[in-house]
Formats: structure tokens, C-alpha cells, sequence
């Protein structure tokens, strides 16, 4: 018994309410170096002269809101906040999703960003502070936690779709339903894009594996072949819509397709698509033990 | 003529605007907007409607003006407003023809409006603009006056009379029916 208590790690609940409010202002004000990355690369691709002008005026936004410490948009979104909690760690001075909720609150205030929730989807009173956030916990083995901070602007999570499809359907279904997604968002949902697609699952696995999938970095590629060669085949796909930049007409209407799995049942094939504009906003911290070794802010 | 009227050749805007101005404008135009703007977004708009309904006049005469979908990200110290992109239009949309009919003459926002909009434009010569989605913090170094105006309990969402300074943004639809989004795909669209 008391071998196994001393393996137990502490975390201060302020501690971690200090870190999720800088993460939130960091990811609201300095988009990730893998996305400013891929929105230099398709300003090279792009083969529209106002497409290109678009992606440079994208550019200079975040280099504004990086020097001048503004958010890069407007619309700072609603806090969506994966946690991996190791089955070692003991939150203490608090509960973690109070702490949490704290961060968001303070991240919120103090960095001046929007406040963009109502307590209601039906009275629609904004409860000031962006509280609450949405939070996603997985345990995880071990002793370390990590947390993700992804700020979700609306505009391209209105266009979001999920279709629970037949086994029949099969896979040029699947591919149909994305294009088709990323063509009716249009202009409206700010591309160029980044598409986090969830096939199978149950219907809110599904949802989930899709929003995830938008935290991957934009370069990387899936470990499975054939997932890896659907992202490509994909992309591709949403490239030829015309939709381009902001919708003014080009080839760089999707700068990334991350495609994520899961095992479902023999009478199902859910689809989720999760649209995230170019402002594809997240960042993470992660706490290993001994303390005083955590790892820098990254991905 | 080519770079007439191109991103990188705007031609510049005063707001308000005349009858004049909007039948000089077609899509796929490029402008510089300066001069007065309103903001309103869902909630504004919500209470304008409901304050029509009622018979009661509105917070600002219409007549001539532009509206912009933006919800302003709150002033930091030493600044009038934050970020301040274009937020989607179309979720305007059924409150739109009502605004068109009272004298509203431009509307600046992101993403397509439905077709009774595009067809109100025509009836009522009016213009939309679509901003760059997104581009929150370039946007505010184009705004260089910011004063509440009505629904200030709305927070963000809040009417507001901002004063631009060549504000860049794109004509989406004219008065002629014009849909530059629409144009703009099928040139560019490849067979799928």
C-alpha cells in the first residue's frame, strides 16, 4: 500500500488553471509554425493571382497578431480542451475540470480575447467569460498529464456534418460526403481549410475522432498506407472544387485531410467531417514527473 | 484593364453610399472602404427586427448606411477595438430584405447570402461585400474610431459606429445580380 500511494504524482489545481490560461492566449494570438508552414506553401501552389494575394494578406494578419499580441480572428472560439490524464496523477487543491474551467476563464479575461458561449442554446445570454469549455479526458498509463487547447471558431464548425451511412455505401460515398462538405461550407467556413474526417466509431466516437484528428500536425503523415493514401486521394478531391482562398476562386481550398479510424458495428459506417478554418488554433502542455522536467509548449 | 478593380488595384470606397456608388460597383471588384459603418450581427439583428415589428424606430437611420457582421474581440489597453474580421453572413440573411427595404445600402461580411437576398439587392440597389475571413487582426488597423451606439448589454454583439480607412474587401454581389463567389468557382473548378 504504501509503495503504491508513494507513485502517486501531484498536481496543483492552480498550477494548472496558470498553464490553460496561456495556453489559451498563445494559441488565440500565434498560429502554429506547421500551419503558417503549409499557408506559405500554398500561396507558392496557388495558381490564382487573388488566391495568392488572399494567402499573403492571411500571413501578414498572423504576423500582426503575433507582433501586436491580438488574436488573429475576431471570433477567439469556444475552448475545446483534450485532456490525457496518467492514472498516477492526483489533482490536488481542486478538481481538474473546475481547474480547467478556471484557466479558460482567466486565458479569457486577461489576454482580452472574445467571449463566445451563451449558457443556453435557446435564451443565448453569453455568460461573459467563454466558460464553459468543452473537455475531452482519455486516462492514460503513467504519471504524466497532458492538456490541449484548441480554440474552435464557429464558422467552420456551423459547416460540419456527420451521416451515419450504410456498410453499402462504402468508401466513394465516403469521399462524395467530404467533398460535398467542403462545397456547400464554401467561403463561409474560411479556407483554405484543414478536414478532420472520423470514419466508424458510434455516432459521437465518430464526431470526436474527427475533431482529433484536427489536432495531428499538418505535415505529418498516417501510420496506416491506405488512410495515408485516402487523405492524399482526398485532398485532392476538395482541391479541384475551385472554392479557393476565402472563396475567391483557386486551388488551395484545403491546405490538410486528416483521416482517423475506429473499429464499429457490422450494420454501421458513420462519417463525421470536422471543418477547421485556417486559423487552426492549438497548442499543448504536458507535465512529467520528476517536476522541474516538463516538456516546452508545443504541437 | 486587367488590374482595374483587382486586390492589388482596389478602387476606393466612401460610406456611406449613394445610389451612385452602388450602380458603379460589380462583382469581383475590389474596394477600399473608408468612412461609416455600422456592426450588428445575430443579436442585433434579432432586437432590430423585433424592434420593426413593434413599430419602433431603429438605433440608427439605415438610409445610405453599411452594416458589418463583426463581433469585436474586447479593446486591449492603448488600443479602441481588437480583432474585428467579417463574420459569416448568411446567418443574416432572413432579417436582410426587411433592412434593404428601410434603406440599408451594403452589408460586409463573409460567405454567400440566399437567393431572396440576392434578389432584394436587385429590387433595392444594394451591394455585399465579402471581407477576408479570418483576417481579425489586420482588419483592426483599418478602423480608426469605434463608439457604442445601442444594445450595449449585447457586449460584442453590441451596435457600434466605427469610422474605416480603406477597409479592403470584395464586391460578392451587385445590384445586377452578380454573384462573385459563384463566378469566381466555376473558373476555377475542375471536374471531380
Amino acid at each position: 500500500m504504501r509503495e503504491r500511494h508513494a507513485r502517486v504524482k501531484q498536481i496543483a489545481a492552480a498550477d494548472i488553471s496558470a498553464r490553460v490560461a496561456e495556453l489559451c492566449i498563445q494559441v488565440c494570438t500565434l498560429l502554429p509554425p506547421d500551419v503558417i508552414a503549409a499557408l506559405q506553401a500554398a500561396r507558392e501552389q496557388e495558381a490564382s493571382p487573388v488566391g495568392r494575394e488572399v494567402l499573403s494578406r492571411l500571413l501578414e494578419n498572423a504576423a500582426l497578431a503575433a507582433q501586436q499580441q491580438i488574436p488573429m480572428c475576431q471570433d477567439t472560439g469556444l475552448a475545446v480542451v483534450f485532456v490525457a490524464l496518467g492514472e498516477n496523477v492526483r489533482v490536488t487543491g481542486g478538481h481538474l475540470g473546475a481547474a480547467i474551467a478556471e484557466g479558460v476563464r482567466e486565458g479569457y479575461q486577461k489576454g482580452y480575447l472574445r467571449g463566445s458561449v451563451v449558457r443556453s442554446p435557446l435564451d443565448r445570454r453569453n455568460t461573459g467569460d467563454n466558460t464553459p469549455p468543452v473537455i475531452h479526458t482519455k486516462l492514460i498509463p503513467g504519471d504524466s498529464l497532458k492538456i490541449t487547447v484548441a480554440a474552435k471558431g464557429a464558422g467552420s464548425e456551423n459547416m460540419s456534418r456527420l451521416r451515419m451511412m450504410a456498410p453499402a455505401d462504402g468508401v466513394e460515398a465516403v469521399k462524395r460526403f467530404v467533398v460535398e462538405t467542403a462545397e456547400a461550407a464554401g467561403p463561409s467556413a474560411c479556407p483554405p481549410l484543414v478536414i478532420g474526417v472520423g470514419l466508424g466509431g458510434s455516432f459521437e466516437q465518430c464526431a470526436l475522432i474527427a475533431k482529433r484528428a484536427l489536432l495531428r500536425p499538418l505535415d505529418d503523415q498516417h501510420p496506416d498506407p491506405d488512410t495515408a493514401a485516402l487523405e492524399r486521394e482526398l485532398l485532392e478531391l476538395v482541391n479541384r472544387t475551385g472554392i479557393g482562398p476565402m472563396g475567391v476562386g483557386g486551388r488551395m481550398t484545403a491546405l490538410a485531410i486528416k483521416v482517423e479510424t475506429a473499429p464499429c458495428h457490422i450494420a454501421s459506417l458513420p462519417v463525421a467531417v470536422n471543418l477547421q478554418c485556417h486559423a487552426a488554433r492549438h497548442a499543448s502542455y504536458t507535465w512529467r514527473f520528476p517536476v522541474g522536467q516538463e516538456l516546452a509548449p508545443a504541437t | 484593364m486587367r488590374d482595374c478593380c483587382s486586390i492589388d488595384r482596389p478602387i476606393s470606397l466612401a460610406a456611406p453610399l449613394t445610389d451612385a456608388d452602388v450602380l458603379a460597383l460589380r462583382a469581383g471588384q475590389w474596394v477600399l472602404i473608408s468612412g461609416i459603418v455600422y456592426t450588428a450581427r445575430d443579436a442585433a439583428h434579432q432586437r432590430m427586427a423585433e424592434s420593426l415589428a413593434r413599430g419602433e424606430d431603429l438605433p440608427f437611420d439605415l438610409k445610405g448606411q453599411i452594416i458589418y457582421y463583426v463581433g469585436p474581440t474586447p479593446a486591449p489597453p492603448g488600443r479602441i477595438i481588437g480583432a474585428a474580421g467579417p463574420t459569416t453572413a448568411g446567418r443574416m440573411d432572413r432579417y436582410t430584405p426587411l433592412l434593404l427595404a428601410r434603406g440599408l445600402k451594403g452589408m460586409i461580411g463573409k460567405g454567400p447570402r440566399s437567393a431572396e437576398v440576392r434578389e432584394a439587392l436587385q429590387q433595392h440597389r444594394a451591394v455585399y461585400f465579402g471581407g477576408i475571413g479570418g483576417a481579425g487582426a489586420l482588419y483592426a488597423q483599418h478602423i480608426r474610431k469605434v463608439e457604442l451606439i445601442a444594445y450595449e448589454n449585447l457586449g460584442t454583439e453590441a451596435i457600434r459606429r466605427l469610422q474605416l480607412q480603406d477597409f479592403p474587401a470584395m464586391v460578392v454581389n451587385d445590384c445586377y445580380g452578380g454573384d462573385a463567389y459563384a463566378k469566381a468557382q466555376a473558373r476555377w473548378r475542375k471536374d471531380l
